[in-house]
């Protein structure tokens, strides 16, 4: 019975595995094929979807875009995360479990039900359509992720090591800089990295906010695929493979630094 | 702390409020719930509820029922363990319109899929893309990776030791889950189900992608994205958006109250040190 239930199980997890695997497999192959049609592999392979992908969906500024969205999300996120991170690893204090309530909300509801009123409010202010809008948008659910991944690493530094440097004369300043900010340069750059792929991954505040000119990769390849026949799917397709190589990229090194289930359990207890 | 504080009180709870307040216009500027009347009482706009739920509510049980297999078949650690959470990482890491779009592929009648199940004779396979069974995969594809790495950290959390203390008492396989593990797992398993009903009742990319926007997969996000930016009325859209938020925390409310009757049926939970 037991060796039933661990037979079926495995079954699953490879048959899963494998879903996954031609879900990828598919996207890739297709973005190579010259022409493909109900059959196991294309008749004939050509790179020449890549250049055209990169024209026709103009990839170069949707790039700049994606990236400048990217790192200052990232950037504003760690600026405005730490020090909120810190406190809330340092001191107890009244209000603490409601600020703590205020920055797991946006994590917690999903994007689609406090976008649409955070996408009227932008609008109504003309920062609605702009780059800046998207940015100030991803900020929402990207600052909270980036205080409650620092939090547990901030949590690990020793309260003495910062008593002993202010026994031996440090002001409040030196603590911070020369002990506070070396001890936390791994949880800052877990953060960093995590919020880095979210953002570049993160659809739906993006897509209600982005106008013409704002579109990050992934909201660009969604219109491409809602507008499925404008363009050959071999070049759909093929932007897929860009967005996936830039992700993936980032992806290796964030699981160099995190274990996924090591990272979620820590989500957890922090709840 | 205070910038953090001040800039998510201006960007989430502000928006928040004004939507809200925003809803509660009608088109002369009075207070009145006639847009929240006109959505129910349109039945193209008032099925989307149903619809949503329809998809939403028997995900959530597959979802969550498979991932506590898996996490609690994998509770001691399986080989290739690493290999499998890395590769069960990259749905979540791809996103949602990725997904979607291999999903059109792969599962599409001229996939691969399809391809192997005509090689083994079957011809007439049913439609797997663009209908409800579509976003039901895209949705077990995208959601069931998380909830399987939640339960995952949440079941090895617990200390071997009890396990071992009841098998050496003479507990089989199952009265080990059901006496002595499923009390310790079930605050986990509630905390997942309500993660994953909250992000299904949001779908929307998988739906229009996957789905049959128009019709059988029209769910009440795209409802009120409609509304906003194709309608351009935002005070309707803000109703609609406040209509889901509601159903929402209805699903987590039932979950909770389900979850304290199921401990309130009294099995032992000795070991268990928070409640």
């Amino acid at each position: 019975m037991v060796r039933l239930w661990r037979l079926a199980v495995f079954l699953f997890v490879v048959g899963f595995v494998l879903n996954l695997a031609g879900i990828v497999g598919h996207v890739v192959v297709s973005s190579f094929a010259r022409r493909w049609f109900a059959t196991a592999l294309p008749g004939g392979f050509t790179t020449a979807w890549y250049a055209y992908s990169w024209r026709e969906f103009q990839l170069d500024q949707v790039l700049a875009v994606t990236l400048v969205v990217a790192a200052s999300v990232t950037a504003l996120a760690l600026g405005l995360g730490f020090p909120a991170a810190y406190l809330l690893a340092r001191h107890d204090f009244k209000a603490k479990n409601a600020l703590l309530l205020l920055f797991f909300l946006p994590l917690l509801i999903p994007q689609m039900t406090y976008g649409i009123p955070l996408a009227t409010t932008l609008y109504r202010y003309r920062i609605g359509g702009t780059v800046a809008g998207v940015i100030a948008a991803n900020l929402v659910p990207m600052l909270p992720l980036a205080i409650f991944v620092m939090l547990p690493f901030f949590e690990q530094i020793s309260v003495n090591l910062e008593w002993a440097a202010r026994v031996h004369g440090a002001t409040r300043v030196q603590v911070f800089r020369r002990v506070v900010v070396p001890l936390a340069i791994p949880g800052l750059l877990t953060a960093g990295l995590l919020v880095l792929v979210t953002t570049i991954a993160n659809f739906e505040l993006t897509f209600l906010l982005s106008g013409a000119g704002s579109q990050t990769l992934v909201v660009a390849l969604y219109y491409a695929v809602f507008a499925a026949g404008m363009r050959p799917i071999y070049s759909v397709d093929a932007m897929a493979v860009i967005y996936m190589a830039l992700v993936l990229a980032l992806l290796v090194l964030v699981l160099r630094f995190v274990r996924p289930t090591q990272m979620v359990f820590r989500l957890d207890r922090r709840n | 702390m205070l910038p953090a504080a001040i800039y998510l009180l201006v960007m989430f709870v502000y928006p928040f409020a004004y939507g809200v307040a925003l809803s509660l216009q009608d088109k002369s500027g009075g207070i009145s719930l006639a847009n929240y009347l006109a959505f129910f009482l349109d039945p193209w706009q008032a099925r989307t509820v149903w619809v949503t739920a329809s998809i939403a509510v028997p995900n959530t049980v597959l979802t969550v029922l498979l991932a506590l297999g898996v996490a609690y078949t994998m509770r001691r650690g399986i080989r290739m363990e690493r290999t499998i959470t890395t590769a069960l990482v990259l749905p979540i890491a791809l996103g949602t319109v990725l997904v979607a779009e291999g999903i059109n592929g792969f599962y599409g009648p001229k996939g691969w899929l399809n391809q192997g199940l005509m090689a083994v004779g079957i011809n007439d396979a049913p439609r797997l893309t663009h209908n409800y069974t579509g976003v039901m995969i895209a949705l077990l594809v995208q959601h069931f990776p998380f909830c399987f790495l939640m339960l995952l950290g949440y079941i090895s959390g617990i200390d071997p030791a009890l396990e071992s203390a009841a098998r050496v008492l003479g507990a089989g396989p199952w009265a080990i889950f059901r006496r002595v593990m499923w009390p310790l797992i079930a605050p986990g398993v509630a905390i997942a189900f309500a993660l994953v009903f909250v992000m299904n009742f949001g779908v929307f990319p998988s739906a229009v992608l996957v789905g049959q926007p128009a019709g059988a997969t029209r769910t009440i996000a795209i409802a009120a994205y409609q509304q906003a930016f194709e309608h351009s009325d935002m005070s309707m859209a803000s109703a609609i958006a406040v209509v889901m938020g509601g159903c929402q925390l209805i699903g987590l409310a039932l979950i909770l109250v389900l979850r304290r009757r199921m401990a309130a049926t009294g099995v032992a939970t000795m070991g268990a040190g928070k409640r």
